[in-house]
């Protein structure tokens, strides 16, 4: 008997939504985590039953990374601290903005994107980290600023195919690659544009201000990216990027998501700009593209088109990957939607909660 | 020395339940050094890994702000009641 579960992360805490392999209808859960910012939800599903990651920071007791292991109905930490900074580092963990599970492969692997900018790894399924040491000491991390949502490292990005290959992204440092395994890093930013930046400086090695990267698991050196002004692809793995705004209402935004089961397909939610934080035309419209970003079109149906005033954040975009894959988003407004159709047609699936932070889903069994 | 920290009723599940944790410290940070070893989840809510008051916390020694004393170093006298309280500050972030 399969099982979908929607973990939402939300400003005041986690809820769990339940449906069946329909997914038609969702049940909503009770609010956990309570008083706890939700912007780091994982989902291991290299496990029989997949292990779920919920980072939560109480502005009183502070941040800690949980787990479930019975799909969300409850949630454990360890007595210490999962994730936490070296003393010598002098550095203190504010929030976990990014939970990566590793390859199938490396079974214990998984990831941790912190704020302040760092990454950490755990080597026993996400119970306990280690500061990636190589990149915290890279000579680019005290000249890296914070962004709007602060000073974090929000994507990682593991190369399907190579363990020793990982790229992050960082606001505002921009993207980062590594191939040793986390050893060294070097900037991956040719082409990304810092708009912020005087006449003749705005192609800069490093500090853009990425907002969200996406892959595919076929095509490992495809990459999508949305930035603070700008949309971008890679085709190898971020040596170099090209835009491929042509086609939104505007370029600016935080999420993309690449389509689990077609490459060449992606969404983004288009915000007006950095001084207007919201949609285009009050029009609340992912837009998708069927051949990586030549094109784009409006997916409308079943969403608000009118005095529409929310927005969806870097990490309120996702799929279940299953086939077919169901594709959800969360706004800053409380509500869920979610669509069977590749984004055809949305559905309302939760509303009234606090403001989404994240959303992860999967279909199980 | 012995002494008595008191919690607020949101960190006691850290606690085993307890409303009052029994320390044998000399100082306000030996008594949180000392929760570290035996309530490390306790403590972690209390201070960063820095050893750092998390922001919106302050703990009292009797009805004194250890801020006002001499902070970590502050002296415990036998018997002396510790209390951890969450400023109401600390809910005012969205």
């Amino acid at each position: 008997m399969s099982e979908s579960v929607l973990l939402i992360g939300t400003s005041k805490g986690a809820v769990m939504a339940r449906s069946d392999s329909a997914r038609e209808r969702w049940e909503l859960e009770p609010l956990q985590l309570m008083m706890s910012s939700v912007y780091g939800l994982g989902i291991d599903r290299r496990r029989e039953t997949p292990r779920l990651f919920a980072g939560a920071t109480s502005e009183h007791w502070g941040p800690s990374l949980f787990h479930s292991d019975d799909l969300g109905r409850s949630w454990s930490e360890p007595e210490a601290a999962p994730v936490a900074f070296p003393a010598a580092s002098g550095a203190a963990l504010i929030r976990i903005w990014q939970v990566e599970p590793g390859l199938e492969s490396q079974p214990g692997v998984v990831y941790a994107g912190a704020e302040p900018h760092a990454l950490f790894r755990s080597q026993d399924g996400g119970i306990t980290f280690e500061l990636v040491e190589g990149l915290y000491n890279h000579p680019h991390r005290t000249q890296w600023q914070p962004g709007g949502g602060g000073a974090c490292l929000h994507t990682i990005v593991p190369h399907p195919a190579d363990p020793d290959r990982l790229l992050v992204a960082i606001s505002s440092g921009g993207v980062y690659r590594t191939s040793d395994g986390g050893a060294s890093w070097e900037p991956a930013n040719r082409g990304i544009q810092a708009h912020w930046m005087p006449e003749g400086q705005r192609f800069p090695e490093f500090g853009q201000c990425v907002h969200k990267v996406s892959t595919h698991p076929s095509r490992p050196e495809r990459l999508l990216a949305q930035n603070h002004f700008g949309v971008y692809r890679s085709d190898d793995y971020g040596t170099n990027w090209e835009s491929i705004e042509h086609g939104l209402p505007s370029n600016f935004g935080f999420t993309l998501l690449v389509h689990p089961h077609q490459p060449d397909t992606a969404y983004v939610f288009p915000l007006t700009a950095d001084y207007e934080r919201l949609p285009p035309e009050r029009r609340c419209r992912v837009y998708r593209t069927r051949d990586s970003g030549q094109n784009w079109e409006p997916l409308t149906q079943g969403l608000p088109q009118s005095d529409y005033h929310s927005i969806v954040l870097r990490d309120a975009l996702t799929t279940d990957r299953a086939d077919p894959a169901g594709f959800y988003f969360g706004t800053r407004d409380g509500e869920v939607y979610a669509s069977q159709d590749d984004g055809d047609s949305w559905q309302l699936v939760a509303s009234h909660l606090p403001d989404v932070l994240a959303v992860r889903a999967a279909v199980v069994g | 020395m012995s002494a008595n920290v008191h919690l607020p009723a949101v960190l006691r599940a850290s606690a085993d339940g307890r409303r009052v944790v029994p320390v044998g410290a000399d100082t306000v940070g030996g008594a949180l050094n000392e929760l570290a070893l035996s309530c490390p989840q306790l403590e972690r809510r209390i201070r960063n890994e820095q050893g750092v008051v998390r922001r919106h916390i302050r703990i009292y020694l009797e009805d004194r702000d250890i801020d006002d004393l001499q902070g970590m170093a502050t002296p415990l006298p036998a018997g002396a009641q510790v209390h951890i309280i969450p400023m109401v500050s600390g809910g005012s972030a969205r």
